[in-house]
């Protein structure tokens, strides 16, 4: 089991290197960063000095040949333009944002409880919404409220998330006058965003549970508990849907993923102060400092809560572990 | 019959009639089952407004009309023509720039798909055949995909490269290959085992072969169910670039850059934003009750 988990810790680190080298990439698509950071009207040796100055004429990832560059020995690899950015990673030093003029990660952090605030409550109300209607589906199914639910669930699946954002925003708060419809306060301000944040995976995790719940349900331990005469509710919720839990847990932790990243448009429509909204902007400002922090902290959330998510399943499924 | 069985059908039908018979019993299954007949007729009316959009439109979508902006629904110009769903900001017919607005979504939905599902067919065959350390270094580039913020990533790359049709259909494509590489591993690990592939072995086939012919034919099933589901999920997110306006750029019309437009009228004209976004949902409706269908039809194990 502890050989698992560090199996686990050791690929997310992997994984944490291989964003690295995407988002490094990422500037250098067109060949040349230097022109693509400077305004359009920057003369040719504006775009010289500041490519002198942030080291862009320098080897990408190797200096070559290898043996000339050894003091310090691991000069030939630290000395390039991803070695400098990378070593920056580690230390979480991203540079300076060039709009703010402060420190990318020092921004992002200040960010970050918003969009995590946001975040964990769409998830909250997704998860408290969508399982009890998942189960309830799948026991009483066919019935009325089965097909209610599930028609909803699929309307909710296949609508755009911005669009359900504008649609709360001209309901509740144009037309009725109930909610604010934007920017950050009480928990006003939190309802709308998180409630259309949330809508893909309520969707989602509501369908899932309930066909994962029929699954189980069919299967003998929940006929051998019916025939011990243990109660209908203590049959469902305890041998039911601890059993059916895994899948959901799955898509909850992925998911989590995918609302980290929705979250960049649903702070987009309510002006919510996070980190997506910053990074939006940041990305039409060509401020890439604060977009490489953006995405790099986000991804690394992610990882760790798949992490969490791998921890969690070693108790819903001890068999995990051995595979 | 749903126990996937058919996947394997399929691919070891080398007889012709052995494949229509699988074909005609779907279509059979297709007519039995209400929803999926009515996402597929959704589908077939989205389509076919555009292919023939220039026939359909009222109005050309991107002639401008100052005097005849946000014209409610139903509104007739002084001229006796009707706008059935009003008219937009600019005084562009909205329904005409609806119809238009479906060549662009379908277009990159598809070829989105298409460039996605190769790339992932092949990273998952070459992963789940090779095994050891390709497999590793692959599924860690897969996790590292994974656990990217998918719109933030797209955003980020589309700037650098400029926000053409070109552009954003690669982007989408080589973003997206993730779902497709993990299912055709797993199945091709479960492949690699059977009679079938040692046979092929046995008898001196080159890996090229097995993979291509003996292995590929097997995994198109999950393939094609996810990639139909794909269509949908990758409609929605070109609507989202061009709402964060980084989509197709105007004048051509788009579904999302039509909603991001109507967005500031939202008090004034509800028309403007609701409409888009109508058509969005129901063309991503209609794929997934299809979509749906199919997978359980088709792979009723997948979980997508």
């Amino acid at each position: 089991m502890l050989r698992y988990l560090f199996r686990r810790f050791w690929q997310s680190l992997l994984v944490l290197f291989g964003i690295s080298i995407i988002i490094f990439i990422i500037l250098h698509l067109t060949g040349d960063p230097a022109v693509l950071l400077m305004p359009p009207d920057a003369t040719k040796e504006d775009i010289e000095n500041f490519r002198k100055l942030m080291g862009f004429n320098d080897p990408l990832f190797l200096r070559w040949p290898p043996w000339e560059y050894l003091s310090p020995p691991w000069r030939f690899v630290t000395d390039t333009q991803y070695g400098r950015f990378f070593t920056g990673v580690l230390r979480g030093d991203f540079g300076t944002s060039f709009r703010h003029q402060q420190p990318a990660m020092r921004l992002i952090l200040e960010r970050m409880p918003a969009t995590l605030q946001l975040t964990a409550s769409a998830m909250a109300i997704a998860v408290s919404v969508a399982v009890p209607v998942g189960i309830v589906s799948a026991v009483r199914r066919n019935s009325l409220l089965d097909h209610a639910g599930m028609v909803l669930a699929l309307l909710g699946q296949s609508m755009p998330v911005y669009w359900l954002g504008i649609m709360f925003i001209l309901l509740f708060a144009v037309r009725l006058n109930l909610l604010p419809a934007f920017g950050a306060g009480g928990w006003q301000h939190l309802i709308l965003p998180a409630v259309t944040l949330g809508a893909f995976s309520m969707a989602r995790i509501a369908r899932l549970t309930r066909s994962s719940m029929l699954e189980v349900l069919g299967q003998e331990y929940v006929r051998t508990a019916r025939a011990k005469g243990v109660s209908e509710i203590r049959t469902v919720l305890k041998h039911g849907l601890k059993n059916a839990a895994i899948p959901v847990v799955t898509v909850i932790g992925l998911d989590m993923g995918t609302l980290l990243g929705g979250a960049v448009i649903t702070e987009t429509i309510f002006a919510w102060p996070g980190v997506g909204r910053l990074a939006v902007q940041a990305i039409s400002y060509r401020d890439y400092p604060l977009v490489q922090a953006a995405v790099f902290t986000l991804a690394l959330i992610f990882v760790i809560i798949n992490f969490m998510v791998d921890v969690l399943y070693t108790y819903l499924d001890p068999r995990v572990a051995y595979k | 019959m749903s126990d996937g069985s058919i996947a394997i059908e399929i691919g070891e039908a080398t007889e012709t009639g052995e494949r229509r018979q699988d074909l005609r019993r779907i279509l059979r299954e297709l007519v039995r089952n209400k929803a999926a007949l009515l996402g597929l007729a959704i589908l077939v009316l989205i389509a076919a407004a555009a292919v023939a959009a220039p026939l359909l439109a009222p109005f050309d979508p991107t002639l401008q009309a100052v005097e005849d902006r946000l014209k409610p629904p139903g509104w007739m110009d002084p001229e006796g023509r009707i706008h059935p769903l009003g008219t937009d900001h600019l005084g562009r017919d909205i329904l005409s720039r609806l119809i238009f607005g479906a060549r662009i979504s379908l277009i990159i939905g598809l070829s989105a798909v298409t460039l996605a599902g190769t790339l992932g067919t092949l990273i998952g065959l070459a992963a789940g055949y090779r095994g050891g350390r390709t497999d590793d270094f692959l599924m860690r580039v897969t996790d590292t995909m994974l656990a990217m913020p998918f719109i933030l990533l797209a955003l980020a790359v589309i700037a650098v490269l400029g926000p053409s049709l070109r552009n954003i259909i690669f982007v989408l494509g080589i973003t997206s290959w993730v779902s497709y590489a993990r299912v055709v591993r797993a199945e091709v690990l479960t492949l690699r085992t059977r009679e079938f592939v040692s046979a092929a072995q046995a008898l001196g086939s080159g890996g090229q072969r097995i993979v291509f012919r003996h292995l590929l034919p097997n995994v198109l099933t999950p393939v094609i169910v996810i990639a139909t589901l794909e269509v949908a999920r990758m409609i929605i997110l070109e609507s989202a670039l061009s709402f964060l306006g980084l989509g197709v750029q105007p004048p051509t019309p788009t579904w999302g850059g039509m909603l991001a437009d109507g967005r500031a009228y939202l008090s004034t004209a509800w028309w403007q934003a609701t409409f888009p976004g109508l058509s969005i949902m129901l063309t991503v409706l209609g794929i997934n009750l299809l979509g749906d269908w199919l997978r359980d039809v088709l792979d009723p194990r997948l979980q997508v």
